[in-house]
């Protein structure tokens, strides 16, 4: 059936089966192909996304779920204070390998700094230990969060 | 930061901004394809990475293009799955170009190996570390040659002699310094001259370069931290369908029946697909096509490796390891030394099957047409996948087009052509293109594993404690018997005895030899770290047997062998000095090194562990002393050093495949584990200056790490572990 989501503040009608993830909704039915799929199953992260503001796994997030609530992806999060000052901190540490996770990380870490904006280390693993990086840039993500909380 | 100022001249004389020229016409399809998410701070950051094909007037050789716009753009012959060489192999070119890294563009290069094959791999293959060993002297050749011929026309116009002349951030300046000209306005008249032969052009002193070696910025990560990046998995076709795909469970099985009524009746859902392997459902979205999959409710011939366990394969490898092998190396006489020594050490060494999983799932995009057949997927190997697509669509080669993407991890598994195969097969018989996507399960469970191996050592030690013989038989698959047939001589597969024929101590009397047993259903493939990455484990940690049973400091006793080979000492005293060898740790911990020579780089590295009453470890620290040589970019190097241990140490703490009824037991991450934030260590480098030739890095550190941490482990405990990954049922403090 159809459904009006909306995503970085534009509203969107969608075609689709009631629990059709938000995940393929996102890429293959608006072509927003910055959130990734990684595991489907909520262990990896790498389809994170922000539902009002809450760091959400949108592989096991349903589209009759959301209603009215404000969705917003990788490619809108450098709007905000949080993901700005992110993003600056992740290519200044050169954070990223093959970038695959990173949407993901960002986003999880987005949410983080704005519950908790001078997070601990226990907060950093509490909040990014479901985001996997294959690649190994966990050193570099740990403090790049902590550059962009001073920012 | 990796941005690129957009005030910064072009590089031609007349000061037209760069977004001038970026905005002046269609010439660079990619950035019109990444302009998305316009609001954010970065989106005014051009992409350096562009999925265009790029003609210019002015191609002195396959990796140089030059437009009259002053557009430079590098074609990149090798992979970036993460390594970092699309910047490092940048910095060659530019270094002789002189250019710099903001003035340009990067380009996917397409399938060629004539072109770009590797010379060290002698195909375009992305693989083993060799990338810079490999495009060290042909990049800055070639930005040498380009350089030169620019220069020349220059000279030619002003009507001086081009050696009075000089080429700087794109433009060619005279003696007097009052003449410029932009490469850009070069461009034509230097298409016009002779190109001089690669190894003809002079190449800059090591000691005047200004870009190799400096900690320039990646220029693949702008477009990896707002969602702009296009790794294969996001390729967009117009009228392309996606497709969710089963294999069989079982390993040379086949779909016996499918309810395509059932998956036919979701919405969204077209056509269901056969393949002998497998089954795929084509949709208008991932999640139709998955929930298609599921409503087929497919019934298996699981086929002739229906009982297979892991439990029988490795006792398969244990009777095989009992005979001789084909001889790797064999120095002095083994036999008399074992049998005059005061000592006699024996152990069995064990190392699981291990999946890749990368972080981007298997996928391909593929458009089979009557007489083309485009494929669009991010791989290690183009070349292969080309040829393996024109035998699938019967097509002749120029007619596969592959339409290579950044990959989202590579560790080996894309050197494998299985995934294009199965998406080639699932789009002939599609209308129009088709994206086939495995789930993790699939990706996990229908990995090309790295090999099981089985291996036995002795030793022995004379009275002082001083090996006097050392013997090691490698047991296992042999990768290059299936990847590379030719070089599979006499039994002897090269790559499973890496590491293993040639430590780098003085060990006078040594025998290696290698048995292949070839596991049935269950296909093997390189890993990150190849050999070595099993090898360094068995012979560093049989070192340290050695030592303890030698009663002597593990350090020490590696030092007093290591004598002859000053790189490898020079990396082991660093790794000490740095990581406090010797100084007093609290109960439960333990330190541990190894020492490695693979890849043309030296390493040592010492972990620092803490083994909990319950038996779980975890690593606190990894001190990382390598010597690869003049060193290109040295903060991938660090990069590699964090992730490469990263990597080691997810195999070590977790790592296992397992068979049970033919079917891989593990599917997801919470069965086959990464390594998570919460329980890395802080890794530390530590490099020494060189003028050697540059060693490989993006797997020194996995294939090193595995015995600095078992080796610490037992330090820690006084416990040996000889089988991977590390069981803490074994390590648990008895009450």
């Amino acid at each position: 059936m159809a459904h009006t989501i909306k995503i970085n503040g534009t509203a969107h009608s969608v075609d689709v089966d009631d629990d059709t993830p938000l995940l393929w909704v996102l890429r293959d039915v608006l072509g927003m192909n910055g959130t990734k799929f990684g595991c489907g199953a909520a262990l990896c992260g790498a389809c994170t996304v922000h539902i009002d503001g809450v760091a959400t796994r949108s592989c096991v997030t349903t589209i009759d779920s959301i209603g009215d609530s404000a969705v917003t992806t990788i490619e809108a999060i450098g709007e905000t204070p949080q993901g700005k000052a992110l993003q600056r901190a992740w290519l200044d540490l050169e954070v990223v390998q093959c970038g695959y996770c990173q949407s993901g990380q960002l986003m999880s870490a987005a949410a983080l700094l704005t519950d908790t904006p001078k997070p601990t280390d226990a907060d950093i693993d509490g909040a990014m230990a479901g985001n996997v990086c294959r690649c190994g840039t966990y050193q570099r993500i740990r403090a790049a969060i902590k550059q962009a909380a001073e920012a | 930061m990796n941005t690129i100022d957009l005030n910064v001249p072009i590089l031609g004389q007349n000061k037209t901004s760069r977004r001038a020229f970026l905005q002046g016409g269609g010439l660079l399809l990619g950035f019109a394809m990444t302009g998305m998410g316009s609001k954010t701070v970065f989106a005014a950051t051009a992409a350096q990475v562009t999925e265009a094909e790029v003609i210019a007037p002015f191609e002195p050789n396959a990796f140089i293009r030059i437009d009259p716009k002053g557009v430079v753009t590098l074609v990149m012959p090798m992979a970036e799955m993460g390594q970092g060489v699309y910047t490092s192999m940048a910095m060659l070119l530019a270094e002789e170009l002189e250019v710099d890294l903001d003035q340009v563009l990067l380009q996917h290069a397409p399938a060629n190996d004539a072109l770009y094959a590797n010379p060290i791999l002698q195909s375009q293959t992305t693989g083993a570390s060799t990338t810079i060993r490999a495009f060290w002297t042909p990049l800055r050749q070639a930005g040498a040659v380009a350089r030169n011929l620019l220069i020349t026309a220059a000279a030619k116009k002003w009507n001086v002699d081009p050696a009075t002349c000089q080429a700087r951030k794109g433009v060619v300046s005279d003696a007097s310094g009052s003449l410029h000209l932009g490469y850009g306005e070069l461009a034509e008249e230097a298409a016009k001259l002779p190109v001089p032969a690669a190894d003809s052009v002079a190449l800059k002193d090591p000691k005047d370069f200004t870009l190799i070696g400096t900690r320039a910025k990646r220029l693949d990560t702008s477009i990896k931290v707002d969602g702009r990046a296009e790794f294969g998995i996001d390729i967009k076709v117009p009228g392309m369908k996606v497709a969710a795909i089963a294999i069989s469970p079982v390993f040379g099985g086949k779909p016996k029946t499918v309810d395509d009524a059932a998956a036919l009746a979701v919405k969204g859902v077209h056509q269901v697909v056969r393949t002998d392997e497998a089954v795929a459902v084509i949709a208008d979205h991932t999640g139709a096509a998955k929930k298609g999959l599921a409503a087929a409710a497919i019934q298996w011939d699981d086929g002739p490796n229906a009982t297979v366990s892991s439990a029988d394969l490795i006792k398969q490898l244990d009777e095989a390891s009992r005979q001789p092998g084909a001889v790797a190396r064999n120095e002095g006489d083994v036999e008399k030394a074992l049998a005059g020594a005061a000592q006699r050490i024996d152990a069995i060494y064990q190392l699981p099957f291990l999946a890749h999983a990368t972080m981007e799932p298997m996928n391909c995009t593929v458009h089979v047409q009557k007489d083309s057949c485009d494929i669009w997927v991010g791989t290690q190997v183009p070349t292969l996948a080309q040829a393996a697509a024109s035998k699938l669509t019967n097509l002749p080669i120029e007619k596969v087009k592959v339409h290579n993407r950044l990959l989202g991890g590579g560790f080996g598994r894309r050197l494998e052509t299985d995934g294009i195969v199965h998406a080639v097969k699932v789009a002939k018989q599609v209308d129009g293109p088709v994206k086939v996507v495995w789930s993790r399960e699939e990706d996990i469970q229908h990995d090309m594993y790295r090999p099981y191996y089985y291996d036995r050592l002795s030793a022995g030690l004379d009275a002082d404690g001083k090996p006097v013989a050392w013997t090691h038989r490698v047991s296992g698959s042999s990768i290059i018997a299936r990847y590379i047939p030719p070089l599979f001589k006499d039994g002897l597969d090269f790559d499973a005895v890496e590491g293993a024929a040639e430590p780098p101590y003085a060990l006078p009397n040594i025998h290696v030899d290698y048995v292949r047993v070839e596991p049935a259903g269950i296909p093997t493939a390189f890993w990150r770290g190849v050999g070595p990455t099993h090898n360094i484990f068995v012979v560093e940690s049989f070192m340290d047997e050695l030592a303890h049973a030698a009663k002597q400091d593990p350090v020490a006793y590696r030092k007093a062998l290591l004598g002859h080979n000053p790189r490898a000492l020079g990396v082991l005293n660093l790794a000490a000095e740095k990581s406090g060898w010797g100084t007093k740790m609290p109960e439960g911990h333990g330190r541990g090194v190894s020492v490695q020579f693979a890849f043309g780089t030296y390493i040592a590295q010492v972990a620092e562990v803490e083994v909990a009453a319950d038996g779980s470890v975890k690593v606190n620290r990894v001190v990382c002393a390598v010597d690869c040589g003049l060193v290109v970019n040295p903060d991938t190097i660090e990069a590699q050093m964090q992730g490469g241990t990263i990597f080691g140490l997810t195999a070590v703490l977790h790592g296992a495949i397992t068979l049970k009824d033919g079917r891989v037991e593990q599917g997801n991450f919470d069965t086959y584990l990464p390594m998570r934030i919460d329980e890395v260590p802080v890794v530390e480098t530590h490099m020494i200056k060189s003028a050697d030739a540059p060693g490989g890095i993006g797997e020194v550190a996995t294939a090193a790490v595995s015995a600095a941490v078992t080796n610490a482990i037992f330090a820690a405990t006084g416990k040996r572990v000889r089988t991977l990954p590390i069981d803490p049922g074994v390590l648990k403090k008895e009450a």
